[in-house]
């Protein structure tokens, strides 16, 4: 069984839909890669995988056991107050409590993977600073130090390189693929990044007026390529 | 001066001014608390629509001739507060609209309540302004009142140290919580219970008009000072207690001043250095 599989979604808000009919499936260990133009769903289909916006259609099934709390997630946009008041530790450190159930502080083991976490952000010297006070980059770093201390089996990522500069960009893609490839753990990235997609993704979901779903070589080869590299690169 | 600490001494060894001290220390660390929460959640709203909704049910509590009316105020209250929360999730517009109405509506019926039904004492406005400004009603404690009082406060305190961490979380980032498995919505309403119970408590202490200062104050001082969570949280925690024990001595000594708009006045002076001190130390 897979580990997410969807059948006929439509997503939408409020009864409009923006997607119809998808249907895809995500098994363990995939890298998916989900491409498409501005405005095409993306993010609904994300929030939707997560539980935050209900399907106006179909089903989502998840298997192998999957629990919300091995689940990462980096958003696209946290709405987060000008003056709210968290350092970058704190915020790490959320990332934790979906697996600690009604344990009310962190133990020496949530804090080193933080710590940890926060290290291959590159944060260290950040780490008790003011989030708010950092820049937009830096808070990108922040909050995937925080999705990757939630992560166990899944992680959803929503445009990640958002903000980040080249090196930075790297080191993630790396990152990443070392946590798909050694640690076994499954991936679900939103990117604008058509040459990261054709080199890293395993497979490939684009929205948008066209629905593709299949393998990179796939996508790729297919005449699909021409047709979206368009609208992505206008994206 | 010794004078002065003559006098409070006297004071002092009246049981009622001792439980007074407590209970207004106990419920100044409760609201401060949960304050910081409110403010950043932008739910400082629902904590003054709540106060409203607690004066209506006290109304009603003292109308049926209710000897001990906090029970029943508590009930009436946490069951809007659950109200509210739902209307203010599903649609913004909507959720401000039920605030105002239900507030707005609870104060109204309350002070219509009080003028059909007359209490025993026969002073109508002096009981609504007791109401409404907390007058003495902090000195008029019964041993029974005093005691849920301490009971509330210290459970109060006790959720929230042992839910700390995740009333961060869902104060911080909601969807992030509840995407990875924290329970957003079960601590949203563990929020609006614990909020109603210390606004019924808070209710004795500065009366229904001034709880949001309670709420409020203690949380946005500390924002001018410190820029984390935890150092906020127990800024406010101090500064509510402080701000609380300095009003009441205040409010005792000086037999003019009425208790709870002197605390009010002594929090409203703690923002102020606040705001001057965060000011210059360029914060
Ligand atoms: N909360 C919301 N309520 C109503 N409509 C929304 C909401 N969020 C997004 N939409 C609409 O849904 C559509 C898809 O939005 P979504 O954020 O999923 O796009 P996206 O593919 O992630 O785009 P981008 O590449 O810009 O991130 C947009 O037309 C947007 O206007
Ligand atoms: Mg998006």
């Amino acid at each position: 069984m897979s580990l997410i599989s969807c059948e006929n979604l439509s997503l939408g808000y409020e009864g409009h839909a923006i997607v119809k009919d998808l249907s895809f499936h995500v098994d363990m260990g995939d890298y998916l890669y989900i491409l498409g133009e501005n405005g095409s769903g993306k993010s609904t289909l994300i929030k939707t995988l997560l539980g935050l916006t209900p399907p106006l259609k179909g089903s989502i099934r998840y298997g192998d056991g999957l629990k919300k709390n091995e689940i990462g997630y980096l958003p696209q946009q946290t709405l987060i107050q000008r003056d709210f008041p968290a350092s970058v530790e704190e915020i790490v450190r959320s990332g934790c409590l979906g697996r600690m159930g009604f344990k009310p502080f962190y133990g020496a083991a949530q804090k080193e993977l933080a710590a940890r976490n926060i290290e291959r952000m590159g944060l260290t010297s950040l780490k008790k600073r003011c989030y708010r006070e950092l820049s937009g980059g830096q808070q990108q770093r922040v909050l995937l130090a925080r999705a990757l201390c939630a992560t166990g089996k899944l992680l959803l990522l929503d445009e990640p390189a958002a903000g980040l500069d080249p090196k930075v960009t790297a080191e993630l893609y790396g990152l990443i693929r070392s946590l798909n490839e050694k640690d076994g753990v499954t991936v679900i990235m939103v990117s604008h990044d058509l040459n990261a997609a054709l080199e890293y993704a395993g497979r490939v979901l684009h929205i948008g007026s066209r629905i593709f779903f299949g393998s990179r070589e796939a996508y790729r080869s297919s005449g699909a390529l021409g047709s979206f590299e368009g609208d992505v690169k206008n994206g | 001066m010794a004078e002065i600490l003559d006098n409070l001494r006297q004071y002092l060894a009246f049981p009622f001014v001792r439980y007074a001290i407590i209970v207004g220390v106990l419920v100044a660390l409760c609201s401060s608390l949960f304050g910081v929460t409110l403010v950043l959640k932008r739910f400082s709203f629902i904590g003054d629509g709540l106060s409203h909704v607690a004066f209506g049910a006290m109304t009603i509590a003292t109308i049926l001739k209710i000897k001990n009316e906090m029970p029943l105020t508590l009930l009436l209250t946490i069951i809007c507060a659950i109200f509210l929360l739902r209307a203010g999730q599903s649609t913004k517009i909507k959720g401000d609209a039920a605030v105002a109405m239900l507030s707005v509506g609870a104060l109204a019926l309350g002070y219509l309540l009080l003028n059909i039904f007359p209490s025993n004492s026969g002073n109508l406005s002096g009981d609504v302004c007791a109401a409404l400004f907390g007058s003495a009603s902090i000195l008029t404690l019964t041993a029974t009142e005093v005691w849920l009082s301490i009971v509330l406060s210290l459970v109060v305190v006790g959720l929230f140290v042992f839910f700390y961490h995740k009333i961060f979380a869902v104060t911080f980032d909601e969807s992030f919580a509840s995407a990875t498995g924290v329970s957003a919505k079960s601590y949203n309403l563990l929020i609006a219970v614990v909020v109603a119970v210390i606004i019924v408590l808070a209710m004795n202490l500065v009366g229904s008009l001034l709880i949001s200062a309670l709420v409020i104050f203690p949380a946005l001082s500390a924002m001018r000072l410190y820029k984390s969570f935890l150092s906020v949280t127990i800024c406010a925690a101090v500064l509510s207690v402080v701000c609380a024990l300095l009003g009441l001595l205040i409010a005792i000594l000086a037999p003019r001043a009425p208790v709870g708009p002197t605390i009010v006045a002594v929090n409203i002076g703690a923002f102020l250095l606040c705001s001057l001190i965060g000011k210059i130390s360029g914060r």
